[in-house]
């Protein structure tokens, strides 16, 4: 009994090591290809939950989120992804779960069975900040920044005291346009801008407008600093 | 002497000049450390670490001889490059365009460089991406700023990759009883354009009043320059024993690499003044990114490489 309870200990330990080590590969490939930099602008890294809102614009976004966290934070910071996406094979299931350890949200709302939000904020009540791209879908237009989905407003009204904080990604979509087939290596940065958080009396529309402007804003503070 | 010999005395002094930097970037630290933080002597002490970093990576690189030089600018190249594509205005029509110039390109210049085919590796560049990329671009059918944007491309890949690549491509260069010791020619490039570039920014902080070239940059002085094109073409001179120059040769030969490198060094701020930028990257610890360290070598070394190689070989 003893020895298969300490092997199956040893065999958990080395999955975890394993799952650490695809983690940390991951995020030096990102490092070596986009020589990405995070910069804190709004705010400062710090070690409690928070939901960091992103624009969307390829499969890699939420890694150089994740790539730029301090390595202690990043442990705890939880990509929400769709589920249609991540669970296809058991790769992109490995992935999700054991390495990014995604909250994978259902999308189709007619099917689906668990409350979305009830996933987020179960999260975050455990301790996990998450990677969230209120967009919906990668944004594949001429626009900077697609209308925003409700899901990050629901989420704010359930839990307001969380910072949420806007996070401008850029030269992602640069380096790999939509439909081609190969990446070219272009510099990306990940910008902080500041945290914001939803008021009482504040409707809907109103505070995703709001949002969605210091996203903007973010980006146009990038700019500024170079 | 032998080439080894002559490598260790030379990596020797670089460690002697670095260390007594160190030393005064410290005693300057403790010296104004009670009036609070000093953004220079910050960025100084930062510039003297990234140098630590860099002499470092440049001596396992010549450890490793033909192929470790080869890897180290092909390095340089690709990151030059980035630092390049990023700061263009590229649409979705260059994208086979800048991926032949990435995976294409850059790799066949360094291989052509490794096989020592000068016939081929002096025109790859010039003559046959100058004609193929803008055929690959036009082919994609997007025409808006065409003009404009196959020729940045093309500029891109001429200072990122054809110029870098005459670094090593000294190596191949056959000279006389000089055999077996052509990277330290290297040494010598790359030990006269930073010294200069590190002896123009201490004398200007030192004396400089004049500015130079205030359009484009507004920290460069008269003085800087003088003093810091003086004394690097000196140390050039002093260097002649790793050459197969000629005393005075090795210094006008420093001399022309030191005023290219200054000039080079102002086209280079004019591009990022009009992309509205300061450094072009980060890569290197206040200094800002490869380009900003090899905009000087970028000017100088085809001209070096050439000049060397009309004169002195066979």
């Amino acid at each position: 009994m003893r020895s298969s309870g300490s092997v199956r200990v040893l065999t958990v330990r080395v999955g975890q090591m394993i799952d650490m080590l695809v983690g940390m590969a991951v995020t030096l490939l990102a490092r070596a290809v986009t020589g990405v930099r995070g910069e804190w602008q709004g705010c400062a890294p710090e070690a409690r939950p928070r939901v960091y809102f992103a624009n969307h614009s390829s499969m890699g976004d939420f890694v150089l989120v994740w790539t730029v966290l301090p390595p202690a934070l990043r442990r705890n910071t939880r990509p929400v992804a769709g589920a249609d996406y991540w669970t296809v094979n058991a790769t992109r299931r490995f992935f999700a779960d054991r390495v990014f350890h995604s909250v994978l949200i259902d999308r189709n709302w007619l099917t689906r069975k668990g409350d979305p939000v009830k996933q987020m904020t179960d999260a975050l009540d455990a301790d996990a900040s998450l990677i969230l791209f209120p967009e919906g879908t990668r944004n594949m237009t001429e626009e900077r920044l697609l209308p925003f989905k409700s899901g990050l407003y629901h989420l704010a009204m359930a839990r307001p005291q969380v910072e949420l904080v806007p996070v401008w990604l850029e030269n992602l979509n640069r380096m790999m346009p939509k439909g081609e087939v190969f990446p070219v290596p272009l510099l990306c940065t990940v910008t902080f801008g500041a945290p914001l958080t939803i008021s009482a009396q504040e409707d809907k529309s109103a505070f995703l407008e709001r949002a969605r402007a210091a996203l903007l804003a973010a980006a146009s503070a990038r700019a500024a600093a170079q | 002497m032998t080439v080894t010999e002559q490598t260790l005395a030379l990596f020797g002094g670089i460690a002697v000049v670095l260390t007594a930097a160190s030393l005064i970037g410290l005693l300057l630290q403790r010296r104004y450390a009670a009036e609070g933080p000093n953004a220079v002597i910050d960025n100084l002490n930062s510039r003297i670490k990234a140098w630590w970093v860099m002499v470092c990576v440049i001596s396992i690189a010549f450890a490793f001889g033909k192929a470790g030089v080869i890897v180290l600018f092909a390095f340089a190249s690709f990151t030059a490059l980035r630092e390049f594509m990023t700061l263009l205005p590229t649409r979705r029509g260059d994208h086979y365009a800048l991926g032949a110039a990435f995976f294409v390109v850059l790799p066949l210049q360094y291989y052509l460089v490794w096989i020592e085919w000068y016939g081929l590796y002096s025109i790859l560049i010039p003559v046959y991406a100058f004609l193929l990329l803008p055929i690959v671009a036009a082919l994609r059918g997007d025409t808006t700023n065409f003009m404009r944007r196959v020729a940045e491309v093309q500029w891109a890949l001429m200072i990122c990759v054809f110029c870098i690549s005459h670094v090593p491509a000294l190596l191949t260069l056959p000279i006389p009883d000089y055999e077996g010791r052509q990277v330290l020619l290297i040494a010598f490039l790359v030990v006269v354009v930073q010294s200069s570039d590190v002896l123009q920014y201490v004398w200007g902080k030192l004396l400089g009043s004049r500015k130079i070239a205030p359009l484009l940059s507004p920290s460069k002085t008269v003085e800087g320059f003088v003093g810091g094109v003086a004394s690097a073409s000196l140390i050039g001179a002093a260097l002649w024993w790793i050459t197969p120059f000629a005393p005075w040769q090795a210094g006008i030969m420093a001399l022309m690499i030191n005023l290219m490198g200054f000039l080079g060094g102002l086209v280079m701020s004019a591009i990022k003044r009009d992309r509205g930028v300061k450094d072009w990257g980060h890569m290197i610890e206040g200094h800002g990114g490869m380009l900003d360290r090899l905009d000087s070598v970028v000017f100088a070394a085809p001209i070096f490489f050439h000049i060397t190689r009309y004169w002195w070989t066979i």
